[in-house]
């Protein structure tokens, strides 16, 4: 979307889909130093094995930051409104990123034209990681 | 069972620089190569004081205070069982390199579900920036698996 065709964005309208290469361990720790979560459930696998896990697995925020990207591809950050996530699974290592989003409503915000995205990522196999919700001024 | 009595508990508040070399960190962490993020000439060629802060990194600000084990010490919870339940940004103003935020936190909500198996504990932080302008809010919920 740019500038001088927002006027056409439609309800159903789909956002470029992005898929990233499948996650491992240096994405993890690259991200704990980045964002400041050193959580060590995303890191130490011998942390995650004593919490009962098999293994350490990507961090919420991580996957939240790649669907920013999705939308902000599809629309200039400072359009970006609102951008809410449930993280609704585990993303584990060798999971590969799919992001896709779609236009799901026109609406007016305080005065402003918006439209509402949904937003995911799912996994390789299909299996839904994230669900958001977007709202990006088209005016 | 976490004692509702934290519902409505603020933070301290809390002071965080948005830094050059941690939005270029953040970005090369993130897979996001685009100028404005990382090239600060390409960033205000395109209109902005500085290099342009990704909308998640937000997240970042309060964890820099270690904000996640002062909540779990508080509440008397453990790390191994948190997970991260939802995560929300509310953007009223743009944010960028150079920028010095507040982040000004409370917990809002305290719930139990599943007969107590999983409580949610909510939060909302206020980010204000060094103009005093409200930049944006941040809405953060953990969830607890009490196994």
């Amino acid at each position: 979307m740019t500038s001088e065709n927002h006027n056409s964005v439609q309800i159903g309208d789909v956002l470029p889909e992005l898929r990233l290469p499948p996650v491992d361990r240096t994405m993890l720790a690259l991200f704990a130093g980045a964002s400041g979560d050193h959580v060590p459930l995303h890191i130490d696998q011998d942390f995650a094995r004593k919490a009962g896990m098999p293994d350490v697995f990507a961090h919420g925020m991580l996957g939240m930051a790649w669907v920013g990207r999705l939308i902000t591809n599809w629309a200039p950050q400072r359009a970006l409104r609102s951008f809410n996530v449930r993280f609704m699974a585990i993303t584990h290592l060798g999971n590969a990123p799919v992001l896709s989003g779609k236009v799901v409503d026109l609406i007016d915000r305080d005065g402003e034209r918006c439209a509402k995205l949904e937003v995911q990522m799912a996994n390789q196999y299909g299996q839904i990681k994230i669900l958001g919700e977007a709202i990006v001024a088209l005016a | 069972m976490i004692d509702t009595k934290w519902i409505g508990h603020r933070f301290a508040p809390m002071r965080w620089e948005v830094e050059k070399g941690r939005l270029r960190f953040f970005a090369k962490a993130t897979g996001e190569t685009r100028a404005e993020y990382i090239d600060e000439d390409a960033a205000r060629a395109a209109g902005h004081p500085s290099l342009l802060a990704p909308p998640t990194i937000l997240f970042s600000g309060p964890l820099d205070h270690d904000d996640v084990p002062k909540l779990l010490q508080l509440l008397g919870i453990s790390m191994n069982n948190i997970l991260h339940g939802e995560q929300g940004f509310t953007y009223h103003a743009p944010i960028h390199a150079g920028d010095v935020l507040d982040f000004e936190g409370e917990i809002t909500d305290i719930t139990s579900k599943k007969g107590g198996a999983l409580e949610l504990v909510t939060r909302e932080i206020r980010v204000t920036n060094q103009r005093g302008e409200l930049v944006a809010t941040v809405r953060n919920v953990i969830a607890v698996v009490n196994r």
